[in-house]
């Protein structure tokens, strides 16, 4: 399984997102690939991905960016929330 | 590299007054060069990410994570903290208003994920941004980080 992270630039905070993406996952007790991503690459990066996890902010873009994708996009809205991370992951992937 | 940066006290501004959004980036550009991390374009380069991609940064309750992607203007990997004596909207829906902003700059994307996984362990903690906002001292700001023996090479004079 792939989840990508993704943010603007693809550094900091997409870093930050998949670090506790991992966490959550880890807490679950799933197992995943989590890669980080900008968004100019995120096409290439979430080809075979299941999830996408980027911020709310950046949804619309992501969607566009991906185009006809299977990816789900998940949106969190406190990157250091891995609670939140996990509900939202384990709602997707469930 | 799997520490994070140094946070010297010049990279530290407590109780800044900043009256919009740019105005705050732009304090924690100015600590960044001012500690010898960056060169001062790599302020701009903060404002024109949030410009172009919108207040994503805004990564949780009152904390913005101010950055751009690794360039020129980038002499090391750095970190800076700002409180604001006042709170600033960036115009996210669910985190707004900020109270501290992280500055991150790094020379290498790759290099940089532990490091950043090491902030992250500390932001985890629920309660952080408010105490790190109140911290009146740089030495108290490294101490809630998890990092006061990082801060020492850069301050042998202090």
């Amino acid at each position: 399984m792939r989840i990508v992270a993704v943010c603007g630039v693809g550094i900091g905070t997409s870093a930050i997102l998949k670090v506790n993406a991992e966490r959550a996952l880890d807490r679950l007790g799933l197992i995943a690939d989590v890669d980080a991503s900008d968004l100019a690459g995120v096409a290439i990066a979430a080809a075979d991905a299941q999830v996408i996890l980027t911020s709310t902010e950046l949804s619309a873009a992501v969607r566009q960016a991906i185009g006809r994708s299977f990816a789900e996009i998940v949106e969190v809205e406190n990157f250091f929330d891995v609670d939140e991370i996990g509900a939202k992951l384990e709602a997707s992937l469930g | 590299m799997t520490t994070i940066p140094p946070l010297p006290d010049t990279a530290v501004v407590l109780g800044a007054r900043a009256d919009d959004w740019r105005g705050a980036v732009r304090e924690a550009g100015r600590a960044l060069t001012r500690s010898g991390a960056t060169r001062s374009e790599y302020a701009d380069r903060m404002i024109a990410v949030i410009e172009e991609f919108g207040a994503y940064i805004v990564i949780a309750p009152g904390l913005a994570l101010a950055h751009a992607r690794p360039g020129s203007d980038v002499r090391h990997e750095g970190l800076a903290v700002v409180t604001l004596a006042v709170p600033v909207p960036f115009g996210h829906p669910h985190n707004d208003p900020v109270r501290v902003v992280v500055g991150l700059a790094v020379a290498n994307a790759e290099e940089h994920v532990a490091s950043v996984a090491k902030l992250a362990n500390a932001f985890n903690d629920a309660g952080i941004v408010g105490r790190i906002a109140r911290a009146t001292t740089p030495a108290e700001v490294r101490a809630l980080l998890g990092m006061e023996a990082a801060a020492a090479p850069s301050e042998v004079e202090a």
